[in-house]
């Protein structure tokens, strides 16, 4: 049972990677990343190769981050002049191709069977102990990286880029480098999401394709929402939450008598796609209302109340209202 | 070898012309309500398993099977739209349409699981009769691949005489092009973005009844294909519905004249590389003006 709850809370780490990264590209940035997983794929296969062919554990982390950073610059440059939905989509597919990659080119990520073997650093050394020594590792990294995040948004770069998602016109107009600083938060936001899928890779020494299903975006909207999308504290804490809610529904759905484990399974999923259409409609800013995130000091409140919006950004067509 | 690329260029017409369908909706519900409905993969599947219930239980046949499917698909999607997402659209700011799309792919996937918990997993076919297949200067053409084809046209049609000729569907083309303007001339875009939901939706449920005839139907059969639809969506700019339909036939060939080349399993990932490279070379989509629904 510890062993368990060890893993779990190291898994919550994993997806405070994954929650922090998506602060900064969405609620920060204002862009959508609907491929998450496809970046923690890409920092997953990355990691693991690497480590595979003898690079040190640090190392290769700091690939997998890059690899996936680098590519999330190229798909927000291709979609630099269009509106969000085009990054929506053209992330959605780049998820997509890396699935069909990994199940497919069998000399390099191992097919559906995926590679095994995956080194985790001092796992020989430790013993007994080295499920603990991860955990604290992944936690040691989502502070550092939480730490980052939150310098990040309070300097004059974060202001910028609120402005930037509050309106890119009003932005451009005040001199601000929009497309530099979409295509580096961007960087950003998807080397986390790499990281994270590399410290994945090490923690269960073994990845395949069935490890990186399109789910994982949808938990990680999920976690990011609940805690409020545009805080740092908000990923930490919508993470645990969400973990802990994806097991209570496993052992919640097991207790239902007579569910095929079909049915569990696609309870579990139901579960979570309805709890995230709850949440966006009933306190889209999460538990941690946004303090302060407004891009004008004046003004501080949500990004999302009306009046401010509203009046700035007469040209956005909400169609249907 | 011109036999076999003439065969694959039919058989991606007839694959464009399946897909045009639920492309045409995606294109007509983000014109009208702009926002892209990621649910409407989930839709195709609701089409499918409802002309499925009525042809294996009640062995109606081809058209009101389609018919079925249409009213099925639509009808659910005015539902999870009202339930899901118009509370989302009611909050106005610069992020509605990202945050009502992200609410959108959480309903398909609660929609897909819904299915997935009451019928399972398995694939189910539908009764159709089974005919041979129509040989023509060595090209083979399945008769189920003709009435596809014969449907996606005629449902074009039908749409391009609606969108031109009556009046509510001049409307959805004013609040298309300028929600604004439409109010002032007394149009409630309210009232049409149910109409226009319920529209694509059924494309969708249609789209996904012939291609659950042609091969089969499961709770993914609409996920497995949400980038070929995007693509094509995206190919014509997302809010021409010819370029819909000229961006789902493109899409269709492209895809199965790669096969030529490359490994069936990396045909849904052609769709992806063609979305890269028209946006890079027009990002405005290859068969666009500037904005509104063109016919």
């Amino acid at each position: 049972m510890t062993s368990y709850i060890v893993f779990m809370v190291t898994l919550a780490g994993i997806y405070s990677l994954l929650s922090l990264g998506l602060v900064t590209i969405w609620g920060q940035g204002g862009m959508v990343n609907l491929g998450l997983v496809g970046f923690y794929a890409t920092g997953a296969y990355t990691s693991a190769l690497l480590s595979m062919a003898g690079v040190p554990f640090g190392v290769s982390l700091v690939a997998a981050g890059l690899v996936a950073g680098i590519v999330g610059v190229v798909l927000s440059y291709v979609t630099r002049t269009l509106r969000g939905d085009y990054l929506a989509i053209v992330s959605l597919g780049f998820a997509e191709v890396i699935r069909l990659v990994a199940t497919n080119e069998k000399w390099l990520t191992g097919g559906s069977d995926g590679l095994p073997g995956i080194r985790s650093p001092l796992k020989a050394e430790l013993g007994a102990l080295h499920p603990w020594f991860y955990l604290a590792l992944v936690w040691m990294i989502v502070g550092l990286a939480a730490l980052c995040v939150t310098r990040l948004v309070r300097s004059p770069y974060g202001r910028a880029l609120r402005a930037l998602r509050d309106d890119e016109q009003v932005a451009a107009v005040a001199g601000k480098p929009v497309l530099k600083l979409k295509l580096k938060t961007f960087f950003l936001g998807a080397t986390l999401t790499g990281i994270a899928g590399g410290i994945y890779a090490h923690l269960t020494s073994y990845i395949a394709p069935d490890g990186f299903v399109p789910l994982l975006t949808i938990y990680i909207f999920l976690a990011a929402t609940a805690g409020g999308y545009t805080r740092v504290v908000g990923a930490l804490v919508g993470s645990l939450a969400v973990v802990a809610l994806l097991e209570s529904t496993r052992f919640a759905a097991a207790a239902i008598p007579g569910l095929t484990a079909v049915q569990i399974a696609s309870l579990r999923e139901f579960v979570i796609a309805a709890s995230l259409i709850v949440i966006m409609q009933l306190k889209p800013e999460g538990i941690f209302r946004s303090i302060n995130q407004s891009s004008g000091d004046s003004t501080p409140e949500s990004p999302r109340s009306e009046t401010s919006s509203v009046a700035m950004s007469p040209r956005v067509k909400v169609g249907g209202l | 070898m011109f036999a076999d690329l003439l065969q694959h260029i039919v058989n991606g017409l007839v694959m464009g012309a399946v897909v045009a369908l639920p492309a045409l909706g995606l294109t007509l519900i983000f014109s009208v309500l702009g926002f892209i409905n990621f649910s409407i993969a989930a839709q195709m599947t609701v089409g499918a398993y409802a002309g499925w219930l009525v042809n294996s239980q009640l062995h109606w046949p081809l058209v009101p099977v389609l018919v079925v499917g249409f009213a099925a698909a639509g009808l659910a999607g005015v539902i999870g739209d009202r339930l899901a997402l118009v509370p989302m659209r009611r909050t106005v700011s610069a992020h509605t349409p990202l945050m009502v799309a992200i609410v959108s792919i959480a309903l398909n996937l609660a929609l897909e699981n819904a299915i997935r918990f009451g019928f399972g997993s398995d694939l189910n076919s539908f009764e159709m009769p089974i005919a041979r297949d129509v040989q023509f200067a060595g090209v083979r053409i399945g008769p189920q691949q003709m009435h596809n084809l014969g449907i996606a046209l005629t449902v074009a049609i039908v749409l391009a005489v609606f969108f031109t000729v009556t009046k509510v569907g001049k409307a959805m083309r004013a609040v298309a092009d300028n929600p604004d303007l439409a109010r002032l001339k007394g149009i409630d875009p309210a009232k049409l973005s149910n109409l226009a939901t319920f529209i694509g939706m059924g494309l969708a449920g249609i789209g996904g009844a012939l291609l659950a005839i042609d091969t089969s139907v499961d709770p993914s059969t609409g996920s497995r294909l949400l980038l070929i639809i995007f693509s094509a969506s995206v190919l014509g700019g997302l809010t021409s519905l010819t370029g819909a339909v000229l961006g789902a036939l493109l899409i269709g060939v492209v895809s199965e004249v790669a096969l030529l080349a490359i490994s069936p399993v990396y045909q849904s990932a052609t769709a992806f590389v063609a979305i890269l490279l028209v946006l890079l070379v027009k990002p405005s989509g290859l068969f666009a003006g500037s904005s509104g629904v063109r016919k």
